[in-house]
């Protein structure tokens, strides 16, 4: 690595942003922090006396708690906000409630939004740094970088590999960081799903396209699959979830045309026997919840690193 | 204004009158008194100015503007968007019904007309709606709309979804002898939409409008006007295929106008890349190959007229989540040097340019102007193409400001504008 490199961003709104070597960063910096998460005191003081501040505008379990345990186990002081304890419920903009929270100064915001977009949106109107914790159908940049680590660990390294990203991906920002992610790292990645779920031009966020599963997952390293979302029936994006279990889920079958090492992938929350067989899901292959303990550590990275950790 | 108005020395384009010449032309009365050659018109006592080196035309008519009078006040009223008309060139405007409330009825025109009446800035042709509130199925009194000084009827912004409904609109707009304007577009492909559909708006994360929704409206109302032998003019077009319908239609006779507005043949999509709102608009701008079709079909007569689709909205309109934001840009000032960017590039030349803008609007319309003939209504432009000028906040007239061209260098402006005989629009100039 160059030695003059640093990281040196302030936000992180998505994987389209980071270099190669920013994400190795991330990466390096992640595996060493993951430690801290096995301790019995799990807490190290880096961050005391920082403010971050969880804006959540949509429902998220996971990530929301993710982002708080990484920055509790920094010392950073943490405060959450949902949309419906928001003031944006009484009609105030984005960007005013953005500033109100400016105003009380805090280092750190991490926003959850249905609008794609929305980070850069705040990033633009305060001073705080910001990182996206998924905004619209844009980008998912903790969740791409999770993967990427989890694939690393998992394969130890992430240049040539072959992953197939299997599902609804033309509403999933995880995908499409996940797309971008992989193929900055050197991997081949691979979508299928129905054809009503293939956004155009997503061959130029790098990926290519297979009509069927069994085609995209001949001979790779990582199964993705995707979190198949129920409202998406009455689009009409697809027949029933029946149907699709049947032809886009992840079976057995699917996973023997699959490298015979090949781990198995999905961002959560899982529509089991939709998406993916139970089974698998709990199988030897999953790495699925290794990818949630990894969440901790790379969010750890990046609230460190975009706060001047040097 | 007593003793009259004589401009000296300009290039007087007036293709209604085959003339690109050096001509002095004189004011008198609101009225064209004559048209002479240099120095020969000397003698009168009113108003001289020497116009050397600027182009003299018939006053700009932008057919397709919004000015949010009654209703949205905030945006724009009637005044400042008139005043915004006059900066730019134009005599006069067509104003869409889509205000609060809907110019659905005569009270509304006549509001209008009162409104424009008093500001005296330029001629204000309101456009009525198709159906009652524009929500897509009864028709609006037609009959009273055209009685109360309306000159032609539209939905826009919203489109006629129901193809019997404009089909009646299309065979009632005859008994009254409006125009029936279409804004093309096919909800149920186009509906979330924020740009145009494409790599970009996936790698944005945007929801695209394809550019088939624009399409199958334009086929489909122009089968309807073929149907009914009632013509028909489309509106803002915006993609290359909706132009070799039109093209198709005009070669077998369909009694078909369009316009497309300077965006579409300025910028692509491109311009919303990194979440620009004030890109944001309906239709989207397009691909290269859209904007290289538009021009095409402005130079080869397939398109009539150039509009503005002038759509002020104020700063918490465009200052938002892109998806939320509102569509449309202000166009009446930009829309000159826009239009002389093509001239200079050897796309259209200034008689193009002066039918466009001036006397195709004034024939589909069936208003006055677009001509300097000798008693005819003195509208008139005097532009200097040459002058240039760095596009600010601070410069406009119109009382918004969402445009994707601040901060633009641009060349070409109205200095005088003149209509009726009165000075709506100064600046200085050199000559």
């Amino acid at each position: 690595m160059d030695p003059e490199y640093r990281f040196s961003h302030k936000h992180i709104l998505g994987l389209a942003d980071l270099s190669p070597e920013d994400i190795q960063v991330v990466l390096q910096t992640a595996e060493s922090f993951k430690e801290i998460s096995s301790r019995s005191i799990k807490k190290v003081p880096t961050l005391r006396g920082k403010t971050i501040i969880n804006f959540f505008f949509e429902p998220s379990t996971r990530t929301r708690l993710s982002f708080e345990v990484a920055a509790k186990r920094m010392s950073a002081d943490t405060f959450n906000i949902s949309n419906s304890g928001s003031s944006t419920v009484k009609g105030e903009t984005l960007i005013d409630t953005a500033r109100n929270l400016a105003a009380m100064n805090p280092d750190c915001i991490i926003l959850r939004h249905p609008s794609s977009g929305a980070a850069r949106l705040l990033a633009d109107h305060i001073n705080a740094s910001v990182i996206n914790a998924g905004d619209g159908t844009h980008e998912h940049p903790s969740q791409g970088l999770l993967d990427l680590m989890t694939v690393r660990e998992a394969k130890g390294g992430i240049a040539g590999l072959k992953i197939a990203i299997i599902g609804d991906i033309a509403h999933s920002r995880v995908a499409h960081s996940n797309i971008i992610g992989f193929s900055k790292m050197g991997a081949t990645v691979t979508v299928s799903g129905p054809a009503t779920l293939i956004p155009p031009g997503i061959k130029d966020l790098g990926a290519q396209v297979s009509r069927t599963v069994l085609e995209a997952v001949d001979g790779a390293d990582v199964i993705m699959a995707l979190r198949i979302q129920k409202e998406r029936q009455q689009d009409p994006l697809f027949p029933s979830l029946r149907e699709y279990a049947r032809f886009f889920g992840i079976s057995q079958k699917v996973v023997d045309t699959a490298k015979p090492e090949a781990i198995i992938m999905h961002p959560g929350p899982i529509n089991r026997g939709v998406e993916l067989d139970p089974k698998l899901a709990d199988g030897s292959r999953s790495v699925i919840l290794e990818q949630v303990t990894n969440g901790v550590a790379v969010r750890m990275a990046l609230i460190y690193l975009i706060m001047g950790g040097d | 204004m007593p003793g009259g108005l004589l401009l000296k020395n300009g290039r007087v384009i007036d293709p209604a009158n085959g003339i690109d010449q050096i001509r002095d032309v004189l004011i008198v009365d609101g009225r064209i008194r004559a048209l002479g050659q240099p120095g020969s018109l000397a003698g009168h006592d009113g108003l001289v100015y020497d116009v050397t080196g600027k182009w003299v035309v018939p006053g700009l008519i932008d057919m397709h503007v919004h000015l949010r009078e009654p209703g949205q006040e905030y945006k724009e009223t009637i005044e400042t968007g008139t005043r915004a008309a006059a900066a730019g060139g134009f005599t006069a405007v067509a104003c869409m019904p889509n205000t609060k409330p809907v110019n659905d009825n005569q009270t509304v025109t006549v509001f209008i007309l009162a409104k424009a009446a008093e500001a005296g800035l330029a001629r204000v042709y309101p456009v009525g709606a198709i159906s009652s509130g524009s929500n897509g199925e009864h028709l609006a009194e037609f009959g009273e709309l055209r009685q109360a000084g309306a000159v032609a009827v539209t939905d826009d912004g919203l489109p006629v979804g129901n193809s019997q409904l404009m089909r009646r609109a299309l065979e009632y707009a005859g008994n009254h002898d409006l125009l029936v304007i279409s804004h093309a577009e096919e909800l149920s492909l186009s509906q979330g939409g924020a740009m145009n559909d494409g790599a970009l708006a996936t790698r944005l994360g945007l929801r695209g409008i394809p550019h088939v929704a624009e399409e199958i409206m334009v086929y489909r109302d122009l089968a309807l006007a073929e149907f009914t032998g009632r013509p028909i003019h489309i509106a803002h077009v915006s993609t290359r295929e909706s132009l070799a319908l039109i093209r198709r239609a005009k070669e077998k006779g369909v009694a078909v106008s369009a316009e497309t507005a300077p965006h579409y043949f300025t910028l692509t999509e491109t311009a919303v890349d990194g979440y620009n709102t004030l890109a944001k608009m309906n239709p989207p701008l397009r691909t290269e190959a859209d904007v290289a079709a538009v021009r095409e079909a402005l130079r080869d007569g397939t398109l009539d007229a150039i509009a503005t689709d002038h759509a002020p909205h104020g700063e918490l309109d465009k200052d938002q989540e892109f998806d939320l934001a509102a569509n449309g840009i202000i166009g009446l000032e930009t829309a000159v040097p826009l239009t002389l960017q093509l001239v200079r590039e050897k796309q259209l030349d200034a008689r193009r340019m002066v039918e466009l803008l001036s006397v195709n609007p004034a024939r589909i319309l069936g208003v006055p102007g677009g001509t300097l003939s000798v008693g005819a209504p003195a509208d008139i432009a005097v532009i200097d193409p040459e002058k240039k000028f760095v596009f600010t906040e601070e410069s406009i007239q119109s009382k918004s400001r969402n445009s994707p061209f601040l901060g633009w260098e641009l060349q070409g402006k109205a200095v005088l504008t003149i209509m009726a005989g009165r000075i709506t629009w100064q600046e200085s100039f050199s000559s």
